[in-house]
């Protein structure tokens, strides 16, 4: 009951007085209530609750907390193999950079 | 789906680990508040995955676990009522009350109805002048501001035959209650990633402060919840004790200050007995001077109604983290899922039905997996 979820938001209009919108769970469509987040816009993330939009994602913040696990391996890196690292800096990707990548492509 | 398929990447998961492999040095006990990381952390084998130096103590962030017997009670009287439309979220449908739940009270003919939101209930009781329609509104400071802004609108387009039968409750005032207890062996806390969206940081400093604990907010993916851990697990290493976000993708420092006021408009902080805990002081939310007519308890005079807790169900040490799910002696045989003693084996949040619905193989003894299961 508490969960909330990632939507994107669709289109936005007015009813009855209220700030309502179209929100996109990952092909699964809402009607969510956005007047806790009155300048939400549409094609922004937020966070779902209820039928209630309660804060908006921050694409930054998100792009920093991955980039942070991903610096975790900087020890591996550091002793590990050091033709793996000359590719990685020569711009070649590996599938465990996936994730990184699908931020990437999410927000162009 | 963006911002959930990221943030479940093994490949991170294995830096996360390796980093709180490489930092832990001696046993430490965290308590995950909410419901919702228990699922995570049971469905994903997290805590099996951790050192074994690092223990997950599962914690009363379940909302429909806490929801005292009392309230249920009352909610199955306002839905017995003829005229009453009962409106609730789907899993308070099975929440055993004194000898029965709403599902019976709808097999009896009550007129008892789920909704995603309770914006949907406003709109039936539009709909239904000439019925009263009632809203279980329960929850944490996540749920509040939804059903806060209901009853707000509700006065605002002068729907009178609108009621709220409220039972929210609040965070700190709980972690204060689990570090007071004698019997408490919380040493860092994984603070409800939601709950925090809504209210930000700023009730916590003074609780690790005053506790000399941790408290790391943390989201509800398995690498929020390992980036959690590895926080809560650096400080304690290193003999901290702040707030940290761990989160900042969903909870800003302020939280969301639109639904905060909205609270403070709707609702006023009361004492609340948690169901299996007991009486918290300031623990919880009712409606305000302002909006005491949508008041379901009120408009139905059902505030007389007293119970007391089963002695059987161990629900109660269960949410305080005194006790594993498997540990009591009812997991998986007398207490089900489909035959549930306590609401810990029947929200989707709850610590028992986590266990069971993933780790029951391991669990119950090879005899109970032999008798046929209906």
């Amino acid at each position: 009951m508490c969960l909330a979820v990632p939507g994107r938001v669709l289109d936005i209009e007015e009813r009855d007085g209220t700030r309502m919108a179209n929100v996109d769970f990952g092909g699964v469509v809402k009607e969510v209530c956005l007047e806790y987040l009155p300048d939400l816009q549409v094609g922004e993330y937020a966070i779902v609750h209820v039928g209630f939009a309660l804060q908006r994602l921050d694409e930054e913040s998100a792009r920093h907390t991955l980039e942070l696990f991903a610096d975790l391996g900087m020890l591996q890196e550091e002793f590990g193999d050091p033709w793996e690292l000359a590719a990685r800096e020569g711009g070649f990707v590996f599938p465990s950079d996936v994730a990184g990548d699908a931020v990437r492509e999410a927000g162009e | 789906m963006k911002y959930i398929d990221e943030f479940q990447n093994p490949e991170l998961a294995r830096r996360l680990l390796d980093d709180i492999h490489s930092t832990v040095t001696r046993p430490w006990a965290l308590m995950e508040v909410c419901g919702g990381q228990t699922h995570t952390i049971i469905r994903h084998g997290i805590d099996q995955l951790l050192p074994d130096e690092v223990e997950l103590i599962h914690g009363p962030g379940c909302p429909v676990c806490v929801t005292p017997l009392e309230v249920i009670d009352k909610a199955l009287e306002i839905a017995s009522r003829p005229g009453v439309i009962f409106c609730s979220f789907g899993d308070m449908l099975r929440v055993p009350g004194t000898g029965r739940d709403l599902f019976r009270v709808r097999s009896e003919g009550g007129d008892v109805r789920v909704v995603y939101s309770p914006l949907d209930a406003l709109r039936i009781a539009q709909q239904n002048p000439q019925r009263e329609v009632v809203f279980f509104g329960i929850g944490f400071e996540t749920t509040a501001p939804p059903n806060a802004m209901t009853v707000y609108q509700a006065r605002k387009l002068g729907i009178r035959n609108f009621s709220l039968l409220v039972s929210h409750v609040r965070v700190p005032p709980a972690i204060e209650a689990i570090m007071q207890s004698p019997s408490c062996r919380v040493q860092g806390f994984l603070a409800a990633g939601h709950v925090c969206s809504v209210m930000g940081v700023g009730e916590y400093p003074e609780l690790a402060e005053r506790f000399e604990v941790p408290i790391v907010v943390t989201g509800f993916e398995p690498l929020d919840i390992l980036e959690g851990v590895r926080r809560t697990v650096r400080q304690l290493e290193r003999g901290e004790h702040t707030v940290e976000n761990a989160y900042g993708r969903a909870v800003r420092p302020e939280g969301n200050p639109a639904a905060q006021a909205m609270l403070a408009d709707v609702f006023e902080v009361t004492d609340r007995a948690w169901r299996g805990i007991g009486v918290i002081p300031r623990s919880g939310w009712r409606l305000s001077e302002r909006y005491r007519e949508f008041d379901a308890e009120l408009r139905f005079s059902v505030t007389g109604i007293q119970t007391l807790e089963p002695a059987a169900c161990r629900a109660g040490e269960v949410l305080q983290g005194l006790l594993k799910p498997h540990e009591c002696e009812a997991f998986g045989t007398l207490c089900t899922p489909r035959n549930p003693l306590g609401a810990t084996m029947v929200s989707s949040e709850g610590a028992c039905a986590a266990y069971y619905l993933y780790r029951r193989l391991d669990l119950t003894p090879a005899r109970q997996e032999a008798s046929p299961v209906v």
